[in-house]
């Protein structure tokens, strides 16, 4: 269980890995984190001939608030996002699901960007950037993009990001006032990825819920103010559209199933934390 | 630890002192075998493996691998049949075992074939330069299709059944034709292992000169091994020197499972002509190491009216994997004197098979054969209260072996050697609180919960027979084949000479201490401290004292090796004994060994130091009586009560037999079907503890291996043979925030068969957990199948089939 | 830094253990072989080279890592502290190691040396924890010989007492 032959070049400016990532291709792999990256190194099911580090360029290191969005650099990793100060304030659905993510050992090391480009449809941060309709910014060293949440997440493990693009910072929508929010996870064990993930936003125009571990990716649908039979109705009816999987862990029948119960729990959650 | 005054008398054994072993554990200063230095020469191997469940090899082609700089040698099949003979199995069946694949491979990581280069890196860039052709074949995975199927896993076999015996005691037809009730249950028992944190390791040489070879690995017996080892490699015992490293990453007996890659990498060695290294990595070890065996069981119980069963008929499919590798089909037998477990009922028909499949060759487990039969059995008691609308505690109570039998004779040639299980029972239910877990359970449903209780209770086996296994032979075949018993456990007890002590042990140690409570029995012989006492865990065969049971399994060390250690010590104090009488001018049976100091009882002050009496041996041998040497003591021992099984038979398969008995209560989430231990109460019968810290880490590390296996772990694999369970994120261990802490609880029969009184401990929960969570899920749902592991998956559909 | 070539040896330099120490890397080397066999610092242990047993667990710039799942050149230039690291001087064990050596908190010891790491760190940052918060924080890792019960108990102990050195001090 050892990685096959690569080079690395640690990067020192965005303007650095930009370059490498245009000369090499889909030959080069950014490595942040690593949490993920190295264990597929290690199998060798990832045979990148260059490894680009981006967690010593400086300005990948920041967590901002703009436009109202909380703008969160590829170098942040999990635990620093987590530790924020302002992160309950800013975004309580975000603090509520970061702590789910794999256990603290693998947080200190992994970072908010590298799980977004993986695009885990298990995994916690593209719920959430779905959940609450968040962005993703990809830059090369010609161009800079912004792209929806929704549209960045393609498939299973796959996104949009082009070969030479770095996904340079992905942004969470602050909370609006008023707003309620209630994440819940069924895994197997603490830490696990999730058989089913369930995020809700709740305002006064109606209840946004997203699910992840269900499908190939993330997906969200609007519940409105539906409640009682018309809100279990529309469950089955997002339950159904979920092309859900089958694992060693559950039947697609079993997560539909979830999707319903544990979908209408996390709305009304949501509903009741709105002040 | 405290210094005890020099007063202190023989009572070191029983508590729970600290271990002498953790001060390098604790401070990164263990010496596991991958942390030692090795020859500046050496190679290191990485294996190449199947990823086909069955297939015929056409074709390898090695030639850029060998090209490839840093490569050594590359060893497939056809050189391993050219320089060694397979691996010898354990039933009278047309089938070799070797330990890699030759012209087929037969289950998903099997070795096709092995690089040897300068380092681990270089080694797998060389793998992925061997072109191997496989042909598929199709791959059986349902050991119950093996047994009918067309498709051959050894074709001289003709059938997939390696072994096919049946089993008569007493008169099980008078007692179904008699029996008010018949009761049955199914069960499939899922394969799973208990993986230890630390992998198998291998560092071997080859001395042409000689034709020996010389081989470090983290082996832990038994040592039936070595023979088959040596006989592998084509050369005798003394040829082939097996060393273990001091410290080994648990084993749980899963690291018996490395001998047959102590045969290949020592071949490496002999072709590459240097030494060579292998160090197993996880996903090898998921894969390839070793699997506890599944079992496909149908028993069935001749009931009473009043709940007493009076026969009982099993017929037990064993499923082993794809080779019958030693000590298989020893699963099956282990419990050969315990198939009627705590319950005396004298009459048993059984059939076992032993079937083939697509799967990784089976091995030696925690619990090994315990919970396989257990499951049927106490699933089986547990359906013989709701059949006849019966208490499960009642049914128990009333064919538990009664109090004051023993030692008792079972159906089936086992000799319980002490307890008092239904006075074990009385103090568990009393002291754990189950008429008010059966209160909670009344609110629990009465709110709406799935909540259910469930019991057991078994017999822990400890100490094997080491003839126990050719009960797969028939008496015919036996007594051709020559007698196969005892338990040989060895103990040296040396001083040197500065006087200090020394004890040798052949336990191979795999984290259990046991050089601490080696320690406490020999000081308690000797009147002296334990940390006076030093002890040599790691082994090796060409210096040390050992026999074939020899190793750290069957929970053999607390009754049989540190019995041994007390014999050894006993020995030496004899020969002390006379020396200081001599001395002391008084006799020999006044002489009393305390705190340090040898002397003439009741006279404090006609003594001399310890350790200026043992070293006299050393410096004025002249002086001491006629055969009183007090130099080095060395016992091996072996109890008469482990006979070779009979004419019909009977085999008393283990020497000890503690009893556990359990109860607990579970909840299971309606929406996840996600299960929820809400209390576990588990009562041990171990004979004499000889230290209880250590006897609860046994207990509580056998509970959370029991919760893996019934609620997290299975081995699983898709039905055309792929292997599921390769990471461990496919392969769920429990973690802190899985397991519960059980309340143990215990009551003390010595066993009158070791010298200590002291029973094994670390398998039974292994043996009594996984069905005591499963009677509670079947109390839960109502149901009557269940098998494990009990995942959501499996309790989901379960769970929805209730609802109106 | 330069670009470092695959299939050749490069300087790693660290701090370990409040030494400054380097050694030779390909690129593709693990930090658990680094540590292991380049620097010889044999007491972090490899479980699964896949980040889930945490046997590797180590401190890298002062949080919890995974060594299996970092490479030797991304370690270039970090303080690292492993179990060779805690105790404060030959013979004397920590407060941390010493819970554990007095309830039993490890058996065949392999695991220990991550769990180790993982609590110390912990341990300095929640200084007050519950029995669920140790569970929880212990989640990321294996056992296999414990059932973790006398680990909890260590963490719990330690806890208590290093809360009463650091009101003594």
């Amino acid at each position: 269980m050892k990685p096959a032959k690569f080079d690395y070049l640690r990067a020192g400016s965005l303007a650095e890995a930009h370059e490498a990532l245009a000369a090499e291709g889909p030959d080069a792999s950014v490595i942040a984190g690593g949490q993920t990256l190295v264990p597929l190194l290690s199998m060798r099911m990832a045979r990148p001939r260059l490894l680009v580090d981006i967690m010593h360029v400086e300005e990948l290191s920041r967590i901002s608030v703009q436009d109202n969005a909380i703008r969160v650099g590829a170098a942040v990793r999990q635990a620093a996002l987590l530790g924020w100060p302002e992160l309950a304030k800013r975004q309580p659905l975000l603090a509520h699901a970061l702590p789910w993510i794999g256990h603290a050992q693998t947080r200190t090391r992994g970072t908010v960007c590298g799980s977004a480009a993986l695009a885990d449809p298990s995994a916690e941060i593209p719920l959430i950037l779905v959940a609450l309709r968040g962005e993703i910014e990809l830059s090369s060293g010609k161009a800079k993009r912004r792209i929806a949440a929704a549209d960045f997440f393609t498939g299973l493990m796959s996104t949009a990001r082009e070969d030479h693009e770095l996904v340079e910072a992905v942004r969470f929508p602050c909370a609006h006032h008023g707003e309620g929010h209630a994440f819940r996870e069924f895994a197997r064990r603490h830490g696990d990825f999730a058989i089913v993930a369930c995020a809700a936003i709740s305002d006064a125009n109606g209840t946004r819920l997203a699910i992840g571990g269900v499908a190939d990716r993330p997906l969200a649908q609007d519940f409105g103010t539906l409640d009682g039979s018309a809100l279990d109705d529309a469950l089955q009816d997002f339950a159904m559209e979920l092309e859900a999987r089958e694992d060693l862990n559950a039947t697609a029948g079993q997560r539909r199933d979830l999707v319903r119960q544990i979908g209408r729990l996390t709305i009304e959650e949501a509903r009741a934390c709105r002040v | 630890m405290t210094v005890k005054p020099a007063v202190q008398t023989a009572n070191w054994c029983g508590q729970s002192i600290e271990r002498f072993e953790d001060a390098a554990l604790l401070t990164g200063r263990g010496r596991y075998i991958d942390d030692l230095g090795v020859r500046p020469d050496t190679l290191h191997a990485a294996i190449l493996r199947s990823p086909h469940p069955h297939a015929t090899i056409r074709r390898i082609d090695t030639t850029d691998a060998l090209k490839l700089p840093g490569v050594a040698a590359v060893l497939t099949g056809a050189d391993v049949v050219k320089l060694s003979a397979p691996l010898t199995v354990g039933v009278r069946a047309p089938v070799q075992c070797w330990p890699i694949a030759v012209d087929r491979v037969r289950y998903a990581g099997e070795p096709v074939a092995v690089v040897v280069a300068v380092d681990r890196y270089v080694a797998e860039d060389a793998l992925e330069l061997i072109d191997v052709d496989y042909e598929p074949l199709q791959a059986l995975v349902d050991p119950m299709q093996s047994l009918s199927s067309n498709v051959l896993l050894h074709d001289a076999l003709k059938s997939n059944v390696a072994s096919d015996r049946t089993f008569r005691y007493g008169d099980p037809e008078a007692a179904f034709a008699k029996a008010a009730h018949r009761v049955s249950v199914e069960i499939k028992y899922p394969r799973n292992s208990c993986t230890p944190i630390e992998t198998y390791g291998v560092v071997a040489e080859y001395e042409p000169g000689e034709d020996s070879y010389d081989v470090l690995a983290n082996f832990m017996g038994p040592f039936t091994m070595h023979a088959v080892m040596a006989r592998s490699l084509k050369v005798p015992g003394n040829r082939f020197r097996l060393r273990t490293p001091p410290d080994s990453g648990g084993s749980f007996g899963v690291k018996q499972g490395v001998f047959p890659y102590i045969v290949l990498i020592a071949l490496c060695a002999r072709v590459a002509a240097r030494p060579v290294k292998w160090i197993e990595d996880r996903l090898e070890h998921l894969a390839a190491s070793v699997s506890a065996t599944g079992r496909a069981t149908r028993l069935e119980a001749a009931v009473e009216a009043d709940g007493r069963v009076t026969a009982l008929r099993y017929d037990q499919v064993e499923d082993v994997g794809a080779h019958i590798r030693a000590p298989e089909p020893a699963t099956l037998y282990r419990m050969q004197g315990n198939l009627t477990g705590a319950y005396a009922i004298r009459n048993v028909a059984v059939r076992n098979r032993v079937v083939l499949t697509n799967k990784t060759p089976s091995g030696l487990n925690r619990g090994f054969g315990g919970p396989q039969l257990y499951y049927a059995l106490e699933r089986l008691m547990q359906r013989v209260a709701v059949e006849l609308y019966l208490d499960p505690l009642d049914v128990i109570r009333c064919n538990l072996v009664p109090s004051g039998a023993f030692p008792y004779r079972t159906a089936s040639g086992g000799l319980l050697d002490s307890g008092d299980y239904p006075a074990a029972v009385a103090k568990a239910v009393d002291e754990g609180g189950l008429a008010e877990l059966c209160k909670r359970r009344d609110s629990a449903r009465a709110a709406g919960k799935l909540y259910g209780i469930g019991l057991t209770a078994v017999v822990e086996p400890s100490v094997s027979n080491m003839g126990y296994v050719t009960a797969v032979l028939t008496p015919q075949e036996r007594r051709k084949a020559g007698p196969k018993n005892g338990a040989q456990a060895t103990a040296t007890v040396a001083v040197d000479p500065s006087g200090s002590v020394t004890v040798h042990i052949a336990s191979v140690p795999q984290g259990q201490g046991h050089r601490t409570v080696a320690a406490q029995v020999t000081a308690d012989v000797l009147g002296l401290a334990p940390k006076d006492v030093r002890v040599v865990g790691e082994m090796d065969t060409s210096r040390d004292a050992w026999s074939i049971a020899s190793g750290n399994y069957s929970s053999r060390f607390a009754a049989a090796v540190c019995g041994a250690v007390h014999l050894a010590a006993m020995q030496m104090k004899g020969k002390l004994a006379r020396n200081a009488a001599a001395q002391l001018n008084v006799p020999a049976d006044e002489i009393e060994f305390v705190g340090g100091k040898v002397g003439a009882r009741g006279n404090p002050d006609n003594a001399i130091p310890f350790g200026r009496l043992a070293a006299a041996s050393h410096w004025a041998p002249g002086t001491m009586p006629d055969g009183a040497q007090a130099l080095r003591e060395t016992v091996f021992w072996s109890p008469p009560q482990l006979e070779a099984p009979g004419e019909l038979d009977e085999t008393n398969s283990s020497l000890c037999h503690g009893f556990i008995f359990d109860f607990c209560g579970v909840e299971i989430d309606r929406i996840t079907g996600a299960l929820r231990i809400d209390k576990y109460v588990t009562m041990h019968d171990c004979g004499t503890v000889l230290h209880p810290g250590m006897v609860a880490g046994q207990i509580n590390g056998g509970f959370a291996h029991a919760l893996g296996a019934a609620v997290y772990e299975e081995f699983a694999y898709s039905d055309d043979g792929a292997f599921l369970s390769g990471t461990f994120a496919d392969y769920l261990v429990p973690t802190a925030t899985e397991v519960p802490e059980p309340l143990i609880l215990h009551v003390e029969t010595p066993s009158p068969f070791t010298p200590l009184g002291a029973k094994g401990v670390g398998e039974g929960n292994c043996m009594s957990t996984p069905v005591c969570i499963a009677n509670a899920v079947a109390d839960a749902l109502g149901i009557a199948s269940i098998n494990l592991p009990l995942t959501p998956k499996r309790l989901a559909p379960l769970i929805a089939e209730r609802k109106p | 830094m330069p670009r470092l070539s695959a299939g050749r040896r490069h300087t790693v330099r660290v701090t370990l253990n409040g030494r400054a120490v380097e050694g030779e890397a390909e690129p593709r080397m693990l930090l658990t072989d680094f540590l292991r066999h380049v620097l010889g610092s044999t007491g972090t242990h490899v479980g699964c080279e896949h980040g889930v047993c945490g046997a590797c667990t180590i401190d890298i710039d002062g949080a919890p890592a995974r060594a299996c799942l970092t490479l030797a050149v991304q370690a270039d230039g970090a303080t690292i502290r492993t179990v060779e690291g805690l105790a404060p001087e030959p013979g004397r064990l920590s407060v941390l190691q010493d819970a554990f050596r007095r309830h039993h908190a490890l058996q065949c010891g392999f695991c220990t040396a991550g769990i180790l790491m993982s609590l110390d760190i912990y341990l300095r940052d929640t200084p007050s924890p519950t029995e669920q918060d140790v569970r929880e924080f212990l989640g990321g890792h294996l056992c296999r010989c414990t059932g973790y019960v006398p680990i909890v108990a260590a963490a719990l102990d330690a806890a208590q007492k290093l809360r009463g050195v650091a009101r003594d001090a």
